[in-house]
């Protein structure tokens, strides 16, 4: 057996696991479902009164702020799915089966990248079922901008779970985790181009201005929101490839067995 | 004698700052053999585990599994490893088929071998019948059993087991027991079987006897016995952990 097709079937195996589960957990489906769609149905139908948009790339003509809104939804369904694979990350691991991952005859960057994937590839389910959704409510981009944001989608989804898997090699227990859920999804969404475009909290501060600019989170939205509309973000793109690779590195390390990272956690049971 | 399945030298521990979690343990695991990992709660069992498992690193000692060196060739020696780890690690969700398949991935075993070894394996165990079921249906027992069935898809050398009876009745554990030493006895498996059980020990079997951090006694169970002065392991065991609180 060759070590590559060693490596094919593990991801096959670890992604087909991630599917598999999602597929059971109903309940979790339904929740990531229905958030974006609360964003999208209650808050954007009244915020589109009150705040006006300007045409700003990638649209071409005023929009309703639902069109706005969309992309950074679909940015949200995939913060919170690698938040929460990193919660199961941290819950597997307690649970063991983390560690049965672990013990598997594979490099641990492979192992980490591969569950990664996983948890990118539900994600993807997640936003499409958004979309769906949201283009019977109205919300529709050209059709094969549906196609084009799909690389947009893995791109922006491998970031954010990466995200994650770095925050949960750093956090010690569980009970943290509810706190770093609010200190870090809420700020990363409310300080992003997701809600408002950037011009408009420009118009609010400039230290707004500032962090809305560097926020990772804005760089993913926009590169789904310009993907959606067939362009494509450079900038955008360079930025959330960066961030992946930074927040990459930092799991891997975070997990690497001579640290002991592992073991401060076990010393904990 | 040849290489012994699991060699572990000179091996030291200690989480952050704290004291030490293990102290320049060394043993050694030959094929066909069961050997028990013996010592109270606490004695540092797991730790020895997470590391043997490789989940996490100790600068100080050496480990080697058939003759591999874990830190310098960790894939290698982790493929001839069987592990049941002492919480479970099932995906309670999905079938027991589907948790040995997935397993079989992470070994790269083809899909066609893996579906024939998961039902040899479950046939061994009398649970062949259960592979299409959800694990979250099965008891503790059969739990259990599918786990060793897993650990054992790979065809290990070695097979390491951390309390592996925790939490199970009295049929459940002893049928596990049994199952175990069959193994060795009839596979040529080395088993390295953690416990604070004493009545899971064969008169046969080895014993190593941990107490905080340190090994106390190793060697076949009667020299254990005989070189603490006592009738019963249970007797040395007691003498071999009962010393420092003196």
């Amino acid at each position: 057996m060759t070590a590559f097709a060693h490596c094919a079937r593990a991801l096959g195996g670890i992604v087909g696991r991630e599917v598999l589960r999602f597929v059971h957990q109903r309940e979790r489906f339904l929740s990531a479902l229905v958030r974006p769609l609360l964003w999208l149905f209650v808050f954007a139908a009244g915020f589109r009164a009150a705040l006006g948009i300007a045409i700003t790339p990638p649209y071409e003509t005023y929009i309703p702020y639902e069109v706005y809104i969309v992309p950074g939804l679909a940015g949200m369904v995939q913060l919170f799915n690698g938040m929460q694979s990193s919660l199961s990350m941290v819950y597997d691991r307690e649970m063991g089966s983390m560690r049965m991952l672990l013990v598997s005859p594979l490099p641990r960057w492979f192992l980490l990248t591969a569950k990664l994937l996983a948890g990118t590839a539900v994600s993807i389910l997640q936003v499409y079922a958004f979309l769906a959704v949201a283009w019977v409510y109205g919300v529709q981009a050209p059709p094969l901008g549906y196609v084009a944001v799909l690389p947009a989608l893995v791109v922006s989804g491998l970031m954010l779970g990466a995200l994650g898997m770095l925050l949960s090699s750093a956090i010690r227990q569980l009970e943290n985790f509810a706190g770093v859920m609010n200190f870090v999804i809420f700020p990363t969404f409310f300080l992003s181009t997701a809600l408002y475009p950037l011009w408009k909290m420009q118009e609010a501060g400039e230290l707004l201005y500032f962090l809305c600019t560097v926020n990772p989170f804005s760089q993913a939205v926009e590169l789904i929101r310009f993907a959606l509309y067939l362009d494509v973000n450079l900038p955008a793109l360079g930025w959330t490839v960066l961030a992946l690779a930074v927040f990459l590195g930092g799991a891997v390390y975070g997990y690497n067995p001579a640290r002991g990272f592992l073991a401060r956690k076990a010393g904990g049971e | 004698m040849g290489t012994p399945a699991l060699l572990v030298e000179g091996l030291s521990y200690a989480y952050g700052r704290g004291a030490f979690a293990l102290k320049d343990v060394s043993l050694a695991v030959e094929a066909g053999s069961f050997t028990a990992l013996l010592g109270p709660n606490g004695a540092g069992k797991t730790t020895l585990f997470a590391l043997v498992t490789r989940l996490f690193e100790s600068p100080g000692g050496t480990i080697r599994i058939g003759g591999i060196d874990l830190r310098l060739d960790p894939a290698r020696a982790l493929a001839r490893m069987g592990v049941v780890f002492q919480q479970p690690t099932l995906d309670l969700d999905l079938t027991v088929r589907q948790n040995l398949l997935y397993f079989a991935a992470l070994h790269g075993i083809p899909r066609r071998t893996a579906e024939a070894r998961a039902r040899e394996s479950l046939e061994r165990l009398g649970m062949a019948e259960r592979i299409g079921e959800t694990v979250r249906a099965l008891n503790g027992g059969h739990r259990r059993r599918v786990e060793l069935a897993r650990a054992l898809l790979h065809e290990p050398a070695l097979l390491v087991l951390d309390e592996p009876t925790v939490g199970l009745d009295v049929p459940a554990r002893r049928a596990i027991v049994e199952h175990v030493h069959a193994l060795c006895r009839e596979r040529g498996i080395a088993v390295l079987w953690a416990t604070h059980l004493i009545d899971e020990i064969g008169d046969g079997d080895r014993v190593v006897v941990i107490h905080r951090g340190r090994v106390r006694a190793a060697g076949p169970v009667a020299e254990v016995v005989s070189g603490t002065g006592a009738d019963s392991l249970v007797e040395s065991f007691n003498r071999l952990t009962a010393k420092e609180a003196a």
